[in-house]
């Protein structure tokens, strides 16, 4: 009977030395980061190793911006992220964390803009809001009559008589989606500005006022990706979600637009400044790793080249607003001189 | 008088019958709610899986072009692939022969993709963008493969099968409806029409679904995502837990069960054994990304990660299931043992252990069963990641089953992600059920009696 149970030896013994034998090179650029980005990110992945057979299709995670970015500044090495997709333009203090880490090349590579909308059932009544009426929804404090009181609506036609008479219902991304950057400073802010008198206050109490969200269950802040925003959605058939626009696109059969200020979002409205919510999109290079990591200064300048993020590209199809071309042109030649983000060099400052 | 204790008599027996009907309508009444009980588990049961098989069977077939392909000289201008020259180095050889497989994706085989389907119908006059839109981005490549692999095709015509579009197959299969305006489509006007034509011509057809078992996931090309990279993942997970859980786990509840003294330290162990069977999974999620890749700098999205974490969760399971294996095993079949002059390394291993063996297998195969469906510890470290690559070792980025349906039900393109999640939970309980099945038939087949 002892001969049977020999082979369990072996195989532990295997299992050790394999995991000894873990710390080696990596021949798989590693992405994480901004799921707004990601389908992106990924289909570039994938298009990038069709088109170069000496390479392996690029992994690309999620995790948010602000988790793909803490993962990036961890360091240097085999490990450690190669590119960090972000909906927003990297901070000063993840900028200084990296460098504390080693990672002292940060490459920021703009790769298009995002629209951001707001969406609710096909079957309810079309919502044209201004950032006004969604700061005055959302506001955990607003003013009536001249007075600071807690948020008192609970219908929107309460809050415009032109609005659905429905119950507020709003479904916002939670704080690790650099999309909450955006309807923050976007949306609520210029609704925040419009709905109070910002000019008698700190700019401490400004920012205070401005972002608090109210907390008795009529916002609902989502961690998830947008999927789970739709699936909200279809439990509660009053409520408006935010979404991005590629989302939007793949899911047109449930969900319609509400305009803002009047414009609906499209990538015609978006590019040209008419439609108020967008963002720049960006990914993060990790300058150490150029020469280390095989294919990734290729994948870079795959991305940026116009058959694949530019106009008509399969990028637009799913919701990417390209750059106009010199833009592009200046983006990539920006990362081919390896021009690296300094605390305050960052685009959107 | 004799009437008198008569009646007491009586008024004895209603009281023994009312309290005997009063018992027996307690008992069928604790059998009935046991009945009904049983009866709702039941539904629920048969509610999840008519749920889940409607919904996932249906996604094994999917909208498949087959049609005759022209791989027309003119637009398939290609020059031979290199040959190796007699002092050329192996690695500059693969240098010159990716160059030309990277010339060929420069070839449109998107005009080849539509010339064919223009060469159907000769009198239309179809725009080249409503055709391309029939198809998965994918098939260019395929159509590519195909001519890298044997260049001899070009100038001949071959009958292909082509996966149509994600949003081709949910037109088809009717998963939008088909009285939503234009502006809620998915398609245009003109791909409808033309899907619909080719589908009632016979050149689209439902065919049974390889690219869901055979194809790694893809987001550029949705109708061919498949589960082959997420499952080699997962077996690759399942083989580590093999190795490491199951062979520690066992020595451990030997040395536990039949060596360790009885005193408080043992004791201490054993509680904290049970606690740790009780852990919540994502617990172990956070240990090994804090532990296994931030300390030991182990790759992320790697299934020996996965497989590491899923050892030491699945540990617990594998001592508590051997310990109680061996607790079965019969005392004098020890003391037998013993009284012929055995040691208790012989007792243990000659006697004690094989008549345990169907209990510590089934434990074994159950506590696999168990890490091939978790999911939360495998998000932690990475194994969410879109991955196309098939994983060849352990060190390679994988996802794994479980996660692949996490992901695919995040998935944007919902209407026909929803049917292929269904599926690939279709797959993966399948997987479970024959895991069980097999405990089940390996505990029959070594079972003993004494």
């Amino acid at each position: 009977m002892r001969t049977q149970f020999s082979p369990w030896a072996l195989a532990l013994v295997a299992g050790v030395s394999l995991a000894a034998n873990a710390v080696e090179a990596r021949d798989t650029i590693q992405i994480a980061g901004s799921s707004t980005v990601l389908p992106f990110a990924s289909v570039v992945a994938e298009e990038f190793s069709h088109a170069y057979a000496q390479y392996k299709t690029p992994v690309v995670g999620s995790g948010g911006t602000g988790g793909g970015l803490r993962q990036f500044c961890q360091g240097v090495g085999t490990n450690t992220l190669d590119i960090a997709n972000a909906s927003r333009a990297i901070k000063d203090a993840e900028v200084a964390a990296c460098q504390q880490a080693g990672v002292k090349e940060i490459l920021e590579v703009q790769i298009g803009y995002d629209g951001i909308v707001f969406a609710s059932r096909t079957d309810g009544r079309p919502f044209a809001l201004t950032p006004e009426h969604i700061f005055t929804a959302a506001a955990a404090e607003i003013m009536v009559d001249g007075k600071q009181v807690k948020n008192p609506y609970t219908h929107w036609s309460q809050i415009d008589k032109k609005l659905p008479d429905q119950s507020i219902m709003l479904i916002v991304p939670a704080s690790n989606h650099g999309t909450r950057e955006v309807f923050e400073e976007r949306v609520l802010a210029p609704g925040c500005a419009a709905a109070l008198p910002l000019d008698a206050m700190s700019k401490e109490t400004q920012d205070e006022v401005c972002k608090s969200l109210r907390n008795d269950g009529r916002v609902v802040e989502v961690a998830g990706d947008y999927s789970e925003t739709l699936v909200r959605l279809q439990v509660q058939p009053e409520a408006v979600g935010v979404f991005g626009l590629g989302f939007y696109e793949q899911n047109r059969d449930r969900l319609q637009l509400a305009t803002v200020d009047g414009v609906t979002a499209s990538a015609a409205t978006i590019s040209s400044g008419e439609y108020p919510v967008s963002r720049p999109l960006f990914i993060y290079v990790k300058g150490e790793h150029l020469g280390a990591i095989k294919g990734l200064k290729e994948y870079v300048e795959y991305f940026l080249s116009e058959d694949v993020s530019g106009a008509g590209s399969p990028l637009e199809d799913i919701g990417l607003i390209p750059l106009p071309s010199d833009e592009r042109e200046r983006v990539l030649q920006r990362f081919t001189q390896r021009q690296a983000v300094t605390a305050q060099s960052s685009t959107l400052k | 008088m004799e009437s008198h204790t008569l009646s007491t008599q009586d008024v004895l027996h209603e009281r023994m019958a009312k309290k005997l009907k009063q018992r027996h309508r307690r008992e069928r009444l604790f059998k009935f709610a046991g009945l009904l009980a049983t009866c709702l588990g039941l539904a629920f049961v048969a509610f999840l899986f008519i749920s889940i098989l409607s919904r996932g069977i249906p996604a094994f077939w999917q909208s498949t072009i087959s049609i005759p392909v022209y791989i027309d000289p003119e637009l398939v201008a290609v020059e031979a692939p290199p040959e190796r020259e007699p002092q050329e180095s192996q690695a500059a050889f693969k240098a010159r022969q990716d160059a030309w497989r990277n010339g060929l994706m420069r070839v449109s085989w998107n005009a080849v993709l539509a010339a064919a389907v223009a060469d159907l119908y000769p009198q239309e006059d179809f725009a080249v963008r409503d055709v391309l839109a029939l198809f998965t981005s994918a098939e260019r490549h395929r159509l590519r493969d195909l001519v890298a692999q044997d260049p001899s095709v070009i100038g001949s015509t071959l009958t292909l099968n082509f996966l149509a579009h994600a949003n081709v197959d949910v037109w088809l299969r009717g998963n939008i409806s088909r009285d939503l305006p234009d502006a809620q489509q998915q398609l245009p006007p003109k791909v409808r029409a033309l899907a619909d034509r080719m589908a009632a011509d016979g050149y689209i057809q439902q065919r049974f679904s390889k690219a869901l078992f055979l194809n790694t996931d893809s987001r550029s090309s949705a109708a061919s995502a498949g589960l082959s990279g997420a499952f080699m993942g997962s077996l690759f997970m399942m083989l580590i837990v093999l190795l490491l859980a199951v062979p520690v786990g066992v020595a451990s509840a030997i040395y536990l069960e039949e060596f360790a003294p009885e005193n408080t330290w043992t004791n201490v162990v054993e509680v904290n054994i049970n606690n740790l069977a009780a852990v919540p999974s994502i617990v172990f999620g956070l240990l090994g990304a804090a532990l296994l890749i931030g300390w030991f700098k182990l790759p992320l999205s790697a299934p020996l990660v996965g497989g590491l974490v899923l050892s030491l969760m699945a540990l617990p399971t594998v001592i508590i299931a051997t310990r109680s294996a061996l607790q079965a095993v019969p005392s004098s079949v020890r003391d037998a043992a013993l009284g012929i002059g055995a040691s208790k390394v012989q007792m243990v291993f000659h006697h004690v252990l094989p008549l345990a063996l169907p209990g510590v297998l089934t434990g074994a195969i159950l506590a696999v069963a168990q890490s091939l469906g978790e999911t939360a510890p495998l998000l932690l470290i990475g194994m969410n990641a879109f991955v196309a690559n098939v994983p060849s070792t352990p060190m390679d980025q994988a996802t794994a089953l479980p996660v692949q349906i996490f992901l695919w039900q995040g998935n944007e393109l919902r209407n026909f992600f929803e049917a292929r999640t269904a599926a690939a939970i279709v797959v993966l309980l399948a997987m479970m059920l024959g895991l069980n099945l097999f405990a089940v038939w390996l505990r029959k087949r070594l079972e003993k009696r004494w």
